[in-house]
């Protein structure tokens, strides 16, 4: 009876598996004992043989941490979270890998699932992919490091990367291998004392991924990282560090998936991005973390701190983000435009649906002369979610001639959600010029019903027009990863109409 | 079996009676005209083929190919091949005018359980389409309908049913607001559609349309009924005399 099975693929597709990544990996792990601790702290260093500074350094950031309190000022509200429940290290089992034959192959099965790519031979086998209008999209050569847990799995794509003179390696491997680039630049951007979770993962962070580009080189293939939790009551508190020397040139990807567990799971990254004079970086986040249930259990909580600085004159930084997952975001990738000339963008496009709650937004610091910034937000609020823009556009005193150019829409599906906005704007000179421009729209019930009428269901429809509002965004994304954040896009809004 | 039977349909909107018992029988491969002064009901009875959620259906019974209508989603009735053209399009921001119509399409395919149509299968139809509809192809990777002149959105509603090749269209007042040229291409291309298999409800204030589009029957409506049936030649009658003896005929 297809009839049948079609109906009962529909509500599995509906109602169960909207969240396609929630599936646990059956793979031995090591961990920290629970809780954390000056002991904590000493393990996981221990463990990744750092040198004495760095053990230094995050004790100094666990000791001030203790002093600290957690922000409350975003639009979000969550169950108050018990730091000592945690597990701030774990590791799949299995030790100094020297090729990717030697991952287990658990994992291996998991990124597979998950539809990336880790195998060198099939990304050098190049399939030509084709986007909606027949157009080749092209080879897709992504070079990718793999984070489980908290611990970088694979890197592809090493040696390639080697010749160009461009380092691409976990951060724990670069601490011990290029000690100096990482103390010269790490916690540059984010301070260790910069804020609540930023701190805490200046304590315990246990890995994520370093890129150093050298002078005037031109990264030969996009970076890329997949950061997935799987092991229940861990925390994952990556970090990564990303310097473009003089007149360089870097695209970064991130991804991130969760499995489903009724428990909060606690992420707190800390992002830093440095780029000199004449270099730019291009840094694009497609975050799927498990959103939760429909009634609001489970989930992760992202409380994230993304930075960049635009150190030498004519830098330019690049955000673009689509956040569909996690059932608490708080997150606001920055520029700092300190080079004169600089330029600093922020792309976004946050999704919330079901009980998710988004607090999101972006900080400009103009403090260079002629330095200019662009930001297009795109929120959609569907379900009882509650999406917040949060943002800050300063110019200082000396940014004379600073621009910025701020577009904020949201777009509402239903009446049970809430779309706000909230843009600080601060100009400490009178040659600043900043535009703002922000819209709040529904989607019309005419406009639904012309898709259908077409033949489109309520989702498909719903579909359309969200990937339509949020166009401008998606085009600022590499194109592989625009196809696959339309899907995304898509999976997120299923049973938010209807 | 007639393609479409309306019995005794009472339609209302917020509370207020629009369509009050209106038959309509039509058979496979006919073009019926429904003329009418405003607020006779033409528009409602489009909206409720088409399945808009506004209008409510307090009596009466819909059959397309002897199946219930007024039991089925907007999506499964297009699927099933009711097509409407509206008065008034709407504009979709962002989103292609190719890419809409490729996803419509593979929509109702996926319905009927179809395959989708492959990339250049699916580019050629839309570029041939388009052509003999005046449509260039840079209109088609515009938003659709989005800074379209009314002559555009018109000719995009005739593209669309080209390529959904629907076995009833419904045009709402199609010719309104369009000029003497826009008005000769609309008409051509729906006329390239006219087939045995295909029927027709050409909704129109004016009898202008029908010099180009043919009927086969023509339907005065008035107060939510059909009051009068007739040949072509029943549109020139009104031409001449208005409509002001049908309002008092059903009063």
């Amino acid at each position: 009876m297809p009839a049948v099975q079609e109906t009962v693929d529909q509500v599995r597709l509906i109602d169960v598996d909207q969240y396609k990544y929630g599936f646990v990996t059956d793979v031995e792990s090591e961990k920290a004992p629970k809780g954390l601790s000056e002991d904590t702290v000493r393990f996981i260093s221990a463990k990744k043989n750092e040198p004495a500074w760095m053990l230094e350094w995050r004790l100094e950031a666990y000791r001030r941490w203790l002093t600290m309190r957690e922000p409350n000022w975003a639009r979000v509200e969550y169950p108050k979270i018990d730091y000592q429940d945690l597990y701030y290290y774990s590791a799949p089992k299995r030790n100094a890998l020297a090729s990717l034959d030697e991952v287990d192959p658990e994992i291996l099965k998991t990124y597979e699932k998950l539809g990336i790519p880790l195998r060198e031979q099939e990304m050098l086998a190049g399939v030509v992919r084709q986007d909606s209008e027949g157009n080749n999209l092209g080879e897709r050569r992504v070079a990718v490091d793999a984070v489980f847990d908290s611990v970088s799995v694979a890197t592809t794509f090493k040696e390639e990367l080697k010749k160009a003179g461009v380092i691409f390696m976990p951060i724990s491997e670069a601490l011990r291998e290029h000690p100096e680039l990482v103390k010269k630049y790490l916690g540059t951007v984010v301070p260790v004392t910069d804020n609540y979770f930023a701190t805490l993962n200046s304590a315990v962070f246990s890995d994520g991924s370093f890129v150093y580009v050298p002078p005037g080189v031109r990264c030969p293939m996009e970076l890329s990282t997949y950061f997935r939790i799987n092991e229940a009551n861990t925390g994952q508190f990556e970090r990564t560090l990303i310097i473009a020397d003089k007149g360089a040139y870097v695209s970064y990807l991130e991804g991130c998936t969760a499995p489903m567990r009724d428990e909060n799971q606690l992420h707190a990254a800390v992002v830093e991005l440095v780029a000199l004079e004449d270099a730019e970086i291009k840094y694009s986040t497609v975050q799927n973390w498990y959103p939760g249930d429909a009634n609001g259990k489970g989930g992760i909580f992202n409380f994230v701190t993304k930075r960049g600085d635009c150190r030498g004159d004519r830098a330019k930084i690049s955000w673009t983000q689509v956040e569909t997952g996690s059932a608490i975001t708080w997150k606001y990738p920055s520029c700092i435009l300190r080079g004169d000339d600089s330029r600093g963008e922020f792309y976004s496009i946050a999704i919330s649906n079901g009980r998710q709650q988004v607090d999101s937004g972006t900080k400009m610091i103009h403090l260079g002369k002629n330095t200019t910034s662009r930001i297009i937000s795109k929120g959609i609020a569907a379900g009882r979610s509650n999406n917040t823009y949060r943002g800050l556009v300063s110019a200082h005193r000396k940014a004379k001639g600073a621009r910025n150019f701020t577009n904020c829409d949201s777009l509402l599906i239903g009446d049970k959600c809430g779309a706000h906005t909230v843009p600080y704007i601060e100009a400490k000179n009178s040659s600043a010029v900043f535009e703002h421009e922000a819209t709040t729209s529904k989607i019309s019930d005419d406009m639904l019903f012309y898709c259908r009428q077409r033949g489109m269901s309520a989702e498909e429809a719903t579909a359309l027009v969200v990937n339509g509002f949020v166009k401008d965004v998606l085009q600022q994304l590499p194109m592989e990863f625009a196809v696959e954040a339309q899907k995304l896009i898509s999976i997120s809004l299923e049973g938010s109409v209807g | 079996m007639a393609l479409l039977e309306i019995k005794k349909l009472h339609v209302e909107i917020d509370g207020k009676k629009i369509l009050n018992g209106l038959d309509l029988t039509i058979e496979k491969g006919k073009v019926h005209a429904i003329m009418g002064p405003n607020g006779s009901g033409k528009s409602t009875l489009a909206y409720v083929l088409a399945g808009k959620a506004d209008y409510k259906v307090t009596s009466g019974e819909v059959l397309f190919n002897g199946e219930n209508v007024l039991a089925m989603q907007p999506d499964e009735r297009a699927a099933k091949g009711i097509f409407l053209a509206f008065q008034y399009p709407m504009e979709i921001p962002g989103v292609a005018t190719m890419t809409f119509l490729r996803t419509a399409l593979n929509a109702q395919r996926k319905h009927r359980g179809e395959v989708e149509l492959s990339t250049p299968d699916f580019m050629k139809r839309v570029r041939e389409t388009a052509a003999k509809l005046s449509i260039d192809t840079e209109m088609l990777r515009r938003a659709v309908n989005v800074g379209f002149s009314g002559g555009e959105k018109k000719r995009n509603e005739i593209l669309q049913m080209s390529m959904l090749e629907p076995r009833l269209a419904v045009l709402d007042e199609t010719d309104s607001g369009l000029d003497i040229d826009a008005l000769k291409i609309v008409s051509e291309g729906v006329n390239r559609l006219r087939s045995p298999e295909r029927s027709m409800i050409v909704i129109t204030h004016y009898q202008r349309l029908l010099d180009y589009i043919v009927p086969d029957v023509v339907h005065v409506l008035s107060k939510g009924r059909v009051v009068k049936t007739g040949g072509k030649e029943l549109a020139l009658e009104l031409e001449a005399k208005g409509y002001a003896e049908f309002a008092d005929e059903a009063a």
